[in-house]
């Protein structure tokens, strides 16, 4: 049987190579792709994101069992960053999920950033295809540790869990751009903790604000995984939440989005590819460089130029 | 090409809890620039097992500090082969007297990192067995 085939079947070695393949760069990855991206989109994925150390992995690993107590299979991948000195990495997300270790319904991959800065690692997306084609129920994707921008999981989740804690700053965080815009489900852990219902007023305010123009509504949940204080609150907002962006076309067109970006990405990524090839980059690029330094050319002169030579080269009219 | 990413998983099998020797090994594993998969103390050998073969890791190392090992290494080793993982190195540290390691290495635990071994021949160990495991 062939890879793609064994996938399909839900084998774990399977999978577990084929996602070995995805972020390797294996010769034969964008085939295999292509062969499970017809067995896609069944799964709801669900993204996972927040500051290091606010219970992430411990959320999945109760969201897991929730998961599992409706007869969901469940595919999880944790990312932790590599290290930009070594580029090794720790991975230990999968410490706190360990009842699940001898769950056949469980497939938990940990995954290393690579270098990848968006608070997932470049293979994730790629990754979760081959979980939906073996046909887990739900995909719970937790990013590594995020800050205020790295907010690459919402293209790549149909939902967005963001896991706040209390001790992190003001009203003035919550009103900032970025990670605070990208939660579906503002989730408050460590509420057995001082002052979480302080942020949970906050995050209420900084959403009040705009709250009539979001649809669906964006739940706040409190929870405290370590006591497994809310997480079936949790899990019950979590498929209302679903249900309402099924219901109202916004999954599909959420999807759509997600297609055409990737789309793009190829595009970019394989034009990219071929013009540096057929400009011999390699080869060139040090007497471009020369050429700017010497002032004898702009940057962008340069390039236009070079690439018109390109295009007409590969004109075929 | 840049060398394939290297994943370990490093465990600890059975009731012991002391985890020191595992944790810095796995830090110095990261720093020589492996991918390490830490699943912390107190964990079976199916759970072991089943963890290596999701996280398609080359290398299992084991550490054990309370003198199960002659029972529970070569448990992983024998699980790893019924379940497909029998490509996967494993490797074992500990506790571990002398007389025990031609057994364990009988066993197919291929090596074994007594206390004082410096981390400079554990990643020896693991890149003599790069070729073998890029090739798999």
């Amino acid at each position: 049987m062939s890879l793609v085939e064994r996938v399909l079947a839900g084998e774990t070695l399977a999978i577990a190579r084929a996602m070995s393949w995805i972020e390797n760069d294996h010769p034969d990855k964008e085939v295999l792709l292509d062969a499970l991206s017809a067995h896609c989109w069944r799964a709801l994925v669900c993204g996972i994101t927040g500051p290091p150390g606010s219970g992430k992995s411990s959320l999945v690993d109760r969201l897991i069992l929730r998961q599992r107590r409706q007869g969901r299979r469940v595919g999880v991948i944790a990312v932790d960053p590599s290290s930009p000195f070594s580029g090794g990495a720790i991975l230990a997300d999968r410490l706190r999920m360990q009842d699940h270790a001898t769950d056949g319904g469980v497939f938990i991959r940990s995954m290393a950033s690579r270098g990848h800065l968006g608070g997932v690692a470049g293979a994730t997306a790629d990754a979760i295809k081959v979980l939906d084609a073996a046909g887990f129920d739900c995909v719970l994707v937790e990013t590594m540790g995020v800050g205020q921008s790295e907010i690459e999981v919402m293209e790549l989740a149909d939902i967005v869990m963001l896991v706040l804690v209390p001790g992190l700053g003001d009203d003035i965080q919550a009103l900032k751009a970025g990670i605070m815009e990208i939660g579906d489900i503002f989730v408050i852990n460590k509420s057995d903790k001082p002052d979480a219902s302080k942020v949970r007023a906050q995050v209420e305010y900084v959403l009040g604000l705009a709250q009539e123009q979001m649809h669906p509504p964006r739940p706040i949940v409190m929870t405290s995984a370590l006591n497994d204080q809310g997480i079936d609150e949790l899990a019950a907002t979590l498929a209302d939440y679903h249900a309402a962006l099924v219901a109202d076309g916004l999954l599909e067109r959420r999807r759509k989005q997600r297609v055409a970006r990737e789309l793009q990405r190829i595009l970019a990524a394989k034009v990219q590819e071929r013009a540096n090839a057929a400009l011999n980059l390699e080869r060139h690029l040090d007497s471009w460089v020369q050429c700017v330094m010497e002032r004898r050319c702009g940057p962008y002169a340069l390039v236009r130029e070079r690439l018109q030579e390109f295009l007409q080269e590969h004109n075929p009219l | 090409m840049p060398k394939r990413k290297i994943r370990i998983l490093i465990a600890k099998p059975g009731l012991d809890g002391h985890d020191r020797g595992a944790k810095y090994v796995a830090r110095a594993l990261k720093d020589a620039g492996y991918e390490v998969i830490y699943t912390g103390i107190r964990q079976s050998p199916e759970a072991i097992v089943n963890a290596a073969i999701q996280e398609d890791v080359d290398f299992v190392g084991l550490s054990l500090l309370s003198g199960a090992h002659n029972e529970l290494f070569p448990e992983v080793v024998s699980l790893l082969r019924q379940r497909g993982g029998e490509q996967i190195v494993v490797f074992g540290g500990g506790i571990i007297p002398e007389e025990d390691i031609p057994f364990l290495r009988a066993q197919g635990v291929e090596a074994i990192f007594t206390p004082g071994t410096p981390m400079s021949k554990v990643i020896e160990f693991i890149e003599s067995n790069r070729a073998r495991v890029e090739n798999r």
